[in-house]
């Protein structure tokens, strides 16, 4: 595999900033963790391999609720993107979710439960079949995968179950921007007692039926999941529905 | 050369205090027979040994009271140690605010005394408190050694006490937690306020009910003029003669929630949010970067819902 990926590096630097493609890396971990062979033989198994700074992981460099740690992956400067995987490397459960962005740009933020300090990354595949691999470290203080839901210990969330609100901002510094939120206990089955109940899809279009993204959620998503996406036009409204592990659906329409 | 490295680490050691885990306790008298231990404006470390908390003690007719206990066994010890070299009377009753940390881990150089707190503090305590005591462990380190949850072993309520000849007024209130407990002393008219004000620090929130402490801080601001509160003394900062720190505690609260109101109203996200500036006023204000980057962890999944939900 080594000399496929020097050429892509060397391929890749060409067409980037000195400072970007100095950071650019076909080998060696940058965030250095013990589990990186782990991971790349688990999601990207055999594929060409670039840390690759245009991959945006955001997140805060200590959590201060490690059921809710914010994530903002932009992968919106490459271009012909197939899927992104998410995953944190020292979760008790990996992989966080993937997307494929279709008609929206490359950019998906939401919120996760780490159980430990932990890179978090984002993989993203382009059409060449190259894994582009950013992330961050994530300090925090445990006990987000293991800790029971707020749901959990209470039977009112039966009646909201998959419950969605959202708005879409048309102008202002954020136009574009979707958010979304949607009532659901995201259990982890880690909890004794309680099995894993977690949305497993959502497909997000426009008003046409036109798919903007599809994204497929894990276990670690945080309780009640938080979703920002950027439409790069809004031309009515967002149409988005899924289902969990159960079977539940929801189906809801965001108006601009 | 190697016995040179040596004095520089003795050296290094003596300047953050914490090779003989001495907290250095120096006794602040507020008013006639009320003294107070102040403690840093800044977050738990290895080098203050979580010394970042005020405690108070009242010499009354017929014993000593005490409100609050610090953060450790040793700063318990320590407190002790202090309030002996001014009043032999012995300790009659140790009050506890509220259920955070710093303010009841010492209470197991009180073992000997009765503890008391409100009834939803005595419950977050037995809950909470091991959670607790275990990340001062991991954030202040050997200075902790010994501590143990010492639960309170008694209730008090809102009204009149009278203790070893002094009559308190329990106010019971909440927002910084479930539950706060205020402790006026009539004789002397210093209000004992809890984590419900802060002073010259900016506020914690990991159990606030930004709403009800604002109701809160309404209520102090109230009894401090018609109580005739002569001395006010927060949970951390400087004490003061006026009420000027529960108008900054306000002033914060109200900041922080129509900041991130208004985060939640413009589309941003958590992590927009966090990477938000702070104004000027607050640039220079202790452990408000910190602080800020905290409520927003505690705060903004609600109101952001809020936003959401209103937005359909
Ligand atoms: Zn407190």
């Amino acid at each position: 595999m080594k000399y496929p990926l020097t050429i892509a590096a060397i391929a890749l630097a060409a067409l980037m900033p000195p400072a970007e493609a100095a950071a650019l890396k076909d080998n060696g971990d940058p965030l250095d963790s013990a589990r990186w062979a782990d991971m790349e033989k688990t999601f990207l198994a055999g594929a060409p391999v670039l840390f690759d700074p245009r991959v945006k992981v955001i997140a805060p460099s200590t959590a201060e609720n490690p059921m809710q740690v914010p994530v903002t992956v932009d992968a919106t400067a490459l271009a012909s993107i197939v899927e992104v995987v998410v995953f944190a490397d020292f979760n008790p459960i990996v992989q966080v979710l993937r997307f494929f962005p279709d008609g929206a740009p490359a950019y998906l933020g939401f919120r996760v439960k780490l159980q430990q300090s932990t890179p978090v990354r984002a993989a993203v595949r382009t059409a060449d079949g190259v894994w582009h691999v950013g992330g961050t470290w994530v300090n925090t203080v445990g006990g987000g995968c293991t800790a029971p839901s707020a749901a959990a210990a209470s039977p009112e969330w039966q009646k909201r179950l998959n419950e969605v609100s959202g708005r879409q901002w048309s102008e202002g510094p954020n136009a574009g921007r979707v958010r979304l939120r949607i009532v659901h206990p995201m259990d982890t089955g880690l909890v004794a007692g309680t099995p894993a109940f977690h949305i497993e899809e959502i497909n997000f279009t426009d008003a046409a039926g036109k798919r903007l993204m599809r994204v497929q959620t894990y276990e670690p998503v945080s309780e009640n999941p938080v979703f920002t996406l950027q439409r790069t036009v809004v031309d009515g409204a967002l149409e988005a529905s899924g289902r969990d592990n159960n079977g539940n659906v929801f189906q809801a329409s965001i108006a601009p | 050369m190697k016995r040179l490295f040596s004095i520089l680490l003795v050296v290094l050691a003596g300047g953050v205090g914490a090779e003989d885990f001495d907290y250095h306790l120096a006794v602040q008298a507020v008013a006639p027979d009320v003294y107070a231990f102040i403690g840093k404006t800044e977050d738990f470390t290895i080098g203050n040994g979580g010394n970042i908390v005020n405690t108070a003690f009242i010499v009354a007719p017929q014993g000593v009271i005490v409100i609050d206990s610090g953060p450790s066994l040793r700063y318990g010890q320590q407190m002790r140690q202090a309030i002996a070299q001014v009043s032999d009377k012995p300790v009659v009753l140790v009050i506890n605010t509220h259920h955070h940390p710093d303010h009841f881990l010492g209470n197991q150089a009180f073992a000997d005394v009765p503890i008391g707190a409100l009834a939803e503090t005595r419950q977050g305590i037995v809950s909470e408190g091991n959670a607790f005591a275990e990340n001062l462990f991991r954030m202040s380190g050997d200075w902790m050694k010994g501590t143990e949850v010492q639960a309170p072993s008694r209730t008090l309520s809102a009204g009149k006490l009278e203790v070893a000849g002094r009559t308190l007024h329990l106010v019971a209130l909440n927002g910084h937690t479930g539950a706060d407990l205020v402790v006026i002393d009539e004789s002397s008219g210093v209000m004992f306020a809890g984590d419900l004000v802060f002073n010259g620090r900016a506020p914690t929130t990991p159990h606030a009910d930004v709403g009800h402490w604002l109701t809160a801080l309404d209520r102090l601001e109230t009894l401090v003029r018609d109580e005739g509160v002569r001395v006010l003394v927060p949970g951390h900062g400087m004490v003061t003669r006026d009420a000027t720190p529960i108008r900054q505690t306000r002033a914060w609260l109200n900041w922080l929630t129509a900041t991130l109101r208004e985060s939640a109203r413009a589309g941003l996200d958590m992590n927009d949010v966090l990477a938000r500036p702070l104004p000027p006023e607050y640039v220079s204000l202790p452990m408000a970067a910190t602080e800020y980057r905290r409520s927003v962890g505690h705060l903004f999944p609600a109101i952001e819902q809020e936003a959401l939900e209103s937005g359909r």
